[in-house]
């Protein structure tokens, strides 16, 4: 007979990547890299301006370069088709399709300071290239956010 | 660059699975496992959908 109360709700954390709360053995503790020291959110950031980037600095070279040919290749393709580069904010779709861009970090910037990417849509091709783009953006804020977590200790690394 | 509809298809679900595997797992077997799950889901419901979207049409 269970010791716990009437309807509580069980559930595994068996085979999630974060699971909450972990608490880490003393000895893997002090292998990880939070255990060094320094400033914790640099791989965040570092991972948002250049896709890969966090990765790298935590000296995972495979899976930050998976993760760089990935999001770059996407945010590339997007603006070979033609893609638009959202620069302003009219409605509520062009807010959350600007706020996408912008995850893409420097490659955003870069992009506008060379003037690629299309003005408007006017072909089938470029609106996908559009959401090519955007979905980079988020892909890439993904990437950071698990950049952090192996800094952090939250995901094993 | 003016790829097919299925294509652009193909080069989506292989960019996203592959960030897909490397952040929701932490092995690299696993990895591979879960982003080979993710871009069989994303090629299959394209298919599926665009059956589903041309038996409607009809």
């Amino acid at each position: 007979m269970s010791d716990q109360p009437p309807g509580a709700v069980r559930y595994s954390q068996k085979g999630m990547a974060t699971p909450p709360n972990r608490v880490a053995p003393a000895g893997r503790a002090a292998a990880r890299p939070n255990a060094q020291g320094g400033f914790v959110y640099l791989p965040l950031i570092a991972g948002w301006l250049v896709p890969g980037a966090g990765h790298f600095l935590l000296r995972k070279w495979g899976r930050g370069s998976l993760l760089a040919a990935s999001i770059l290749g996407m945010f590339i393709m997007g603006l070979a088709m033609q893609g638009k580069l959202y620069t302003g904010a009219h409605d509520i779709l062009e807010i959350l399709s600007l706020v996408g861009d912008l995850c893409n970090g420097l490659a955003y910037f870069v992009s506008r300071a060379l003037g690629v990417g299309a003005d408007q849509v006017q072909v089938t091709t470029a609106d996908w290239g559009s959401r090519f783009i955007v979905v980079a953006g988020l892909l890439n804020v993904i990437s950071a956010v698990d950049a952090h977590n192996l800094r952090t200790g939250r995901k094993p690394a | 660059m003016q790829p097919s509809h299925f294509t652009a298809v193909l080069l989506f679900a292989l960019c996203a699975s592959v960030v897909f595997g490397i952040t929701m797992r932490d092995t690299p077997r696993r990895m591979f496992r879960y982003g080979l799950y993710c871009f069989a889901l994303f090629v299959g419901s394209a298919i599926v959908l665009s059956w589903v979207m041309f038996l409607i049409a009809r």
